[in-house]
């Protein structure tokens, strides 16, 4: 009798690149709500335009590329870039600035590189720092959150801004915006306010709540719920996490303890701007991240410290994008000078 | 006293466990096969003994064809260390001594003594030392193992009798531990031959005065382990004890289990007996008691034939070089759905084309897959890693798979050898575990073995550049000499002469035309181009010229 052949080992846990993704996408799912619900509109609308354009585009490239198009739009990961490049980007941004971001995430940073596994860059970090630094006007356009404000805008008022530029009767673009609690502090900080008088202010005043701002404290607070559960599935390594929340923590405490007037609490930092979407969701990007165990320490360790430094003392708002891409760049370095002791060298060492 | 060594030895064999790094829970499928005894393989018409089933070099064949041999008759023997004799497995003729296909990843066909048996079962006479063995040596001891043919039977077919020569080794490891799915021979061994198996490990012991011997085994084989354990306390040496090590893929494997059972970990490049340790495999330690207490050979193994392509799983013990289909026949013949034919288990074994091959020492395990039963990897479209660092978790070696892979999937095998790839084991853990489905152990299998033939490669051009090179040298020399005869003859001419201004004048014209020859000489070697270097790889192109720059520093240094 005859047989098949085929190479050993004949086993396997039969686990799938497509359902990670998707577990991803699961875990966003609590945040990304929680997110609409406090912005409104916007969000839904970027994440519409973001999804359309990374799909379709990953689509045309790979057409260009010969490459198989229905695996790679399945395994997931397009979708991935565009939420969180929806909800990094502010709710009112012009459409093109929209589709600008998602064409230069999936085309530049992750097809060009050589698609899924091969972009040394996290693609929707480059996205935004695309449209962050061409058109840092337009990316001011957040929304006060549900709780400073009492109704969202309506729709069509939002779909108007978003793709028209048309304003809503009598209203200025800055009467209808409104900057981020993390921004106004940083503001405010530098005008030598400090940050009780901040918190207390008439107007900026209503964006703050006891932990860090209004809305933004409940959204990081899901994105960890997600986070966690990931680390339960075993989707995302803990490590990166874990090192870039602690880092963060460690080293805005120690700033806050020295001078609480200038510098904002550690809980404050944890549960503003992006910190979890980047604690969970784009630190573990197992393509652009370090792969060592060590590595991966230094890497969300890295990270923190960045990030604390881009928004204390830098010049935008939030630095998780910046401090994402620096790290992805020492990537390489990392995961060659922290290999693992292999079996047998611990003892001869 | 020896009731205070003995209670010392039972308070330690409940020292802690020492994990391995990553490894892997898998589904056992042991029930398959362990339902039933051993059960004994009917005789055949024919067997085809491989020369050479073990690793080293084949021993030379004794036998010739159309002889009759006995059974336990040596066929093939051997003077070099490294290698094992073969014998004959029944009584019988020799019909046929040449190529036969065999058991291997390639399929490829070895010389092979093709026996028909003429089922009389006619042993040769046999002597078998049996409780003398305390008073041997254990150069004598040795002896009988290694002409027993006996090799490791755990699946690297090491010889036994090497791994016996150093001595004074403080702990015997016994290795029952069989963490691969489906396999389940030395599981019955132990079940049904305890006591042999802990009588040949007491030999073991004698032959390396070793002072302890560990039986470790998967707590998965509860009989198994009550067997060794009424076996042990029969013994009531207090020389054994009994460790329970959770089950776990690949704590089977040598270096993993030692690490399991000591906390140490064997130095890179080198032996368990640098940590003071040996490991042998249950099955060989069988295979020795029979040695020595009945002189009888190695010509004989249990074989589980397993897995859902089969009618009657079961475990056997096979003559060596009984047929595969043979077995397969006596197990109910193959199931309708049956698909591939593992030799080996399903993590670690390798797939073989044809059942038309003879069992070997190395057989411990022939799994018949049906089609829904295995998922190997598919080579061809495999979805890109997304460098997840699940491998790296499970890795029992400590690599980084993910960029061995990076590195053996393009060739760059520096790299590769920097990341470690030797000392990948192959169990295949990674493989196992990647959500992409890449075959990464083939991977790096393909990638060893080119960077193997790479090294050939060089050696051989390296040495055809000496041969060129001592031969110029040596074409040079003689050029040299015979000028030196022309010159004094000249020389002789002149002074019979005794023309003194001649004299001089043809001494210098023999200069310059000396002086010339060499001018043309260097012109010459200068001009010689090296050989073998047509066709050659850009990769060769590259190493040769470094080869060639190291020479040129070393001239350098060496000038300086």
């Amino acid at each position: 009798m005859l047989f098949r052949k085929a190479s050993s080992p004949f086993i396997s846990a039969q686990a799938s690149v497509h359902t990670i993704m998707y577990q991803v996408l699961y875990a966003l799912i609590p945040g990304t709500l929680a997110a609409i619900y406090f912005f409104g509109w916007g969000v839904l609308i970027n994440l519409a335009i973001t999804a359309i354009i990374c799909l379709f585009s990953e689509a045309l490239v790979l057409k260009l590329r010969n490459r198989p198009i229905k695996v790679s739009l399945k395994d997931g990961s397009a979708l991935i870039t565009a939420c969180l490049l929806a909800l990094a980007l502010p709710p009112l941004v012009p459409w093109w600035l929209t589709v600008i971001a998602s064409i230069f995430a999936i085309v530049i940073a992750k097809q060009l590189y050589g698609g899924l596994g091969f972009n040394l860059f996290n693609p929707a970090m480059v996205g935004y720092i695309v449209v962050m630094i061409s058109f840092p006007r337009e990316m001011t356009y957040w929304t006060a959150p549900l709780g400073a404000v009492d109704h969202w805008l309506s729709f069509s008022d939002t779909f108007s801004v978003i793709f028209y530029g048309a304003l809503p009767d009598q209203s200025s673009i800055d009467s209808i915006t409104m900057a981020t609690p993390m921004d106004t502090l940083k503001t405010q900080i530098g005008l030598e306010n400090d940050i009780t008088s901040t918190r207390h202010h008439k107007v900026y005043g209503t964006l703050f709540s006891n932990i860090s701002g209004k809305g933004w404290q409940w959204i990081n607070l899901l994105f960890l719920l997600g986070g966690l559960w990931m680390i339960k599935m075993k989707v995302i390594d803990w490590r990166i996490p874990v090192s870039f929340l602690l880092s963060l923590l460690l080293i805005s405490n120690f700033f806050s303890v020295s001078d609480y007037a200038t510098y904002p609490s550690a809980l404050f930092h944890l549960f503003s701007g992006g910190t979890m979407l980047c604690a969970f969701f784009i630190a573990t990007d197992p393509v652009s991240a370090s792969t060592t165990p060590r590595g991966r320490w230094i890497y969300g360790a890295g990270i923190g410290v960045l990030v604390y430094t881009i928004r204390t003392w830098g010049g935008y708002p939030d630095g998780i994008a910046f401090a994402i891409i620096l790290m992805n760049m020492a990537v390489p370095l990392l995961d060659y000078y922290t290999q693992p002791k292999t079996y047998g060298k611990a003892d001869t060492e | 006293m020896q009731h205070l060594r003995q209670a010392r030895r039972t308070m330690s064999s409940t020292t802690k466990l020492y994990l391995f790094h990553g490894g892997l829970r898998l589904d056992g499928h042991k029930q398959i096969s362990n339902q039933s005894p051993i059960a004994t393989c009917k005789p055949q018409n024919r067997y085809v003994i491989p020369v050479q089933q073990h690793i080293g070099a084949a021993g030379d064949i004794i036998v010739e064809k159309g002889q009759r041999v006995l059974k336990g008759q040596m066929l093939a023997t051997t003077k070099i260390l490294i290698s094992a004799p073969i014998h004959s497995p029944v009584s019988g003729t020799v019909i046929e001594i040449g190529k036969h296909a065999v058991p291997h990843p390639s399929g490829m066909e070895t010389d092979c003594i093709i026996i028909e048996n003429d089922f009389q079962d006619e042993w040769i006479r046999r002597n078998p030392v049996a409780e003398n063995y305390h008073q041997m040596n254990s150069h004598d001891l040795r002896n009988i193992v290694r002409n027993a043919g006996i090799v490791g039977l755990g699946g690297a077919v090491f010889p036994a009798a090497i791994k016996q020569t150093e001595t004074n080794i403080r702990t015997l490891i016994l290795n029952g531990v069989e963490c691969e799915p489906y396999i389940t021979c030395d599981d019955k061994l132990m079940q049904e031959r305890a006591r042999e198996i802990i009588s040949g490990a007491d030999i073991i012991g004698h032959i390396i005065k070793a002072r302890e011997c560990i039986v470790a085994i998967e707590d998965n084989k509860p009989e198994a382990i009550a067997a060794i354990q009424a076996a042990i306390d029969e013994d009531s040496t207090g020389f054994f004890h009994l460790q329970i090590i959770p089950t776990k893929y690949p704590s089977g494997s040598e270096k993993q289990l030692i690490k399991i059972i000591t906390g140490k970990e064997v130095p890179i490049n080198g032996l368990p007996a640098d940590i003071d340790l040996l490991c042998h495999n249950v099955g060989t330690a069988y295979a020795i008691h029979q040695a020595v207490f009945k002189d009888e050979p190695l010509i004989s193994r249990v074989v589980s034939i397993t897995g859902n392509g089969v009618k009657q799983p079961q475990n056997m013990e096979v003559p060596i070089g009984t047929y595969i289909a043979d077995c397969v026949t006596q197990c109910g013949g193959y199931n309708d759905n049956a698909s591939c034919m593992i030799m080996g288990g399903p993590m670690m074994g390798y797939s073989i084309h044809s059942d038309h091959l003879p069992v070997v020492k190395a057989t411990n395990c022939l799994l018949v897959t049906s089609n829904n039963e295995i998922h190997p990897a598919n080579t061809e479209a495999h979805l890109p890693c997304i460098r997840c660092a699940k491998c790296v978790e499970v890795c029992p070696a400590k690599l980084l798979p993910q960029q061995l892979y990076w590195y053996a999937s393009t060739n760059n095998f520096e790299r590769a050898s920097e990341y470690h790839l030797f000392d990948c084991i192959e169990c295949g853990c990674c493989s196992y575990v990647c959500p992409s489905q890449i075959p990464l152990v083939q991977y790096y299998r393909s990638a060893k073995s080119k960077i193997w033939e790479l090294e050939a490669d060089l050696k051989k051009s390296n040495a055809a550049r000496k041969r060129h090179e001592a031969r110029q040298f040596r074409l040079e020399q003689q050029k040299r000499e015979r000028e030196e005869r022309l010159r004094q003859k000249r020389e002789m001419l002149n002074t019979k002469k005794g023309r003194p201004e001649e004299n001089e004048i043809n001494l210098k014209k023999a200069a310059i035309a000396e002086a010339l020859a060499r001018v043309k000489q260097k012109k010459e070697t200068q001009a010689i181009t090296p050989k073998n270097t047509d066709n050659l790889t850009a990769e060769q192109l590259r190493q040769i010229k470094e080869a060639d720059q190291r020479r040129q520093a070393m001239k350098k240094k060496n000038h300086e």
